[in-house]
């Protein structure tokens, strides 16, 4: 691990100002992401800022929104009455998300902000456009198994390995953020950025931003809510492809409904043209297969991941039945 | 000068020699040392027990807690937050020490495997791994052992699908989940 000067402060603007105090300065929460990075030479900010005592960590409903703290760790979220009752995929993805101990660690805005787990990303031997720009992609004709295929560019098809995230672009969650140029709401859509030209901006999160909560609106059939996760063992595991799924059922027709894909696109993957074909759909399996493709109707592998086509679908499919089901 | 000294001769000048590359190293070592680190000043709360520490910023907990404070217990498997080996609890809650840097738990009540014996009485759940044979070479064990404790406390149901779930951060390579899962439910009764 590179050296670093360790900072730990106690109010918002004692980070900003840590922040913005020029070299490379990098928030730290739960660190399973960046500290795992560092050890491996991926990140290596000059400055570290723990702002762990920052009073950031309320999960709450207020008014028409459900607020989560930014410095809210996954296990908290997850347990939280109000989001299991209200917002069942939310729970449900951090159940599914990392081991018990890392949940216990890994704040909601860190998670948000996890990098991908592509191995090339991750070996410093070798070329990534995201870790090193203009060096290459290693993964496009290598192991890619595990790699997206949606929002894919010539440059990455880094997957983004965020569960929640995927809730949270079903769900049109906003990302509020604070700053030396003052605070901004940002709808979670504008958040990510797509791998085109520069696959290292990966939001449009500025330098010195500090996320303080997410909130998403109270949206009454969200309680009626799946997050599907298909992956190579039972837990423990990252998606090969999930699903976030949430439905208003009105006359055993779909009367509206929101859909977001997993472990296949470079963002979290919130899929409009599926959700279009299903509403006013009868409920039936025939009305689900065609919103599976047209979900996965750009979609491309890249050879090893080229199951990920039809595993998606089949996984959207699953999701929206067992939604049903639960109905 | 004959073989004999010549050979002594030669040999106490290699020595010579080598103490001298040996303190050039060591030098070079610690004036880099000193270029890249900054010590700093930690008090951190271990099994009841306030421990004082100089330490690069660099260190994880677990490190700390291994090399710094001479607890041992804690074992360092993968280094990067997958196997579990490392797992303490902090504040109650089970962590992976090796993912989290020492500096940030000024102020936490730390628990380590050290620290779950009652005055010399087996913690429950280390008497029901001992009676069920929950480990051949034992490496996870206390990883194991501090990830089983957290789970009693966090309240899961405890069937069998539920124990393997909550235990899924903590890998055995001995493969000793069966007995391990035996060893928490039965563990989950006698506390």
């Amino acid at each position: 691990m590179r050296p670093f000067r360790f900072s730990r402060i106690e109010s918002v603007s004692a980070a900003l100002d840590a922040a913005g105090v020029g070299g490379s300065a990098k928030y730290i929460a739960g660190g399973t992401n960046i500290l795992d990075l560092m050890k491996d030479d991926v990140e290596g900010p000059a400055l570290l800022i723990d702002i762990n005592a920052l009073p950031l960590r309320t999960i709450e409903l207020r008014s028409d929104r459900l607020y989560i703290g930014a410095l809210a760790r996954m296990s908290d979220v997850a347990s939280h009455a109000a989001v299991r009752s209200s917002f069942p995929m939310i729970a449900s993805s951090l159940d599914q998300s990392a081991s018990p101990q890392l949940r216990n660690m890994a704040s909601i805005g860190g998670n948000i902000l996890q990098r991908t787990r592509c191995p090339y990303f991750r070996d410093v031997a070798t070329p990534c456009n995201k870790r090193t720009p203009a060096s290459g992609c290693g993964a496009i004709g290598g192991i890619n198994r595990m790699q997206a295929i949606l929002g894919t560019s010539d440059q990455c098809i880094a997957t983004h390995a965020s569960d929640l995230a995927v809730t949270l672009v079903a769900l049109d969650a906003i990302v509020h953020v604070t700053g030396s140029k003052g605070d901004r709401d940002v709808s979670i859509h504008d958040f990510y950025q797509l791998p085109q030209a520069n696959p290292n901006i990966e939001t449009t999160l500025h330098q010195d931003e500090l996320i303080t909560a997410v909130s998403v609106p109270l949206l009454p059939f969200a309680h009626n809510s799946t997050y599907l996760k298909v992956r190579d063992r039972m837990e423990y595991e990252f998606a090969l492809a999930s699903a976030a799924v949430a439905i208003e059922i009105s006359n055993n027709s779909i009367g509206d409904v929101r859909i977001a894909l997993g472990g296949v696109g470079t963002i979290p993957w919130r899929s409009r043209q599926a959700e279009r074909t299903l509403i006013g759909a009868p409920a039936t399996r025939d009305s689900f297969e065609r919103a599976a493709e047209a979900a996965l109707l750009g979609a491309r592998g890249h050879g090893e991941n080229n199951f990920k086509v039809q595993l998606a679908k089949r996984t959207l499919v699953r999701a929206i039945e067992i939604t049903l089901e639960t109905a | 000068m004959n073989r004999r000294r010549f050979v002594v001769k030669i040999s106490a000048t290699a020595f010579v020699m080598y103490l001298g590359l040996r303190a050039a190293a060591r030098a070079a070592r610690s004036s880099a040392k000193i270029s890249e680190s900054r010590p700093e000043r930690l008090v951190l709360h271990v099994n009841g027990a306030e421990r004082t520490l100089e330490i690069d910023p660099r260190v994880t907990l677990l490190d700390a807690l291994r090399d710094h404070l001479g607890l041992t217990g804690t074992k360092k498997g993968c280094d990067q937050g997958t196997c579990g080996a490392c797992t303490v609890h902090v504040n109650g809650r089970r962590i992976n020490s090796c993912l989290t840097l020492a500096m940030m738990h000024a102020g936490d009540e730390i628990t380590t495997i050290e620290g779950i014996a009652d005055h010399g009485r087996l913690h429950p759940i280390q008497a029901a791994f001992i009676k069920h044979d929950g480990f051949q070479c034992g490496y996870c064990t206390s990883g194991q052992i501090m990830s089983a404790i957290a789970l009693l406390n966090e309240g899961h149901s405890l069937d069998r699908e539920t124990i393997q779930a909550q235990m899924s951060g903590n890998l055995c390579r001995c493969g000793c989940y069966p007995h391990i899962v035996d060893a928490i439910a039965d563990g989950s009764v006698t506390e």
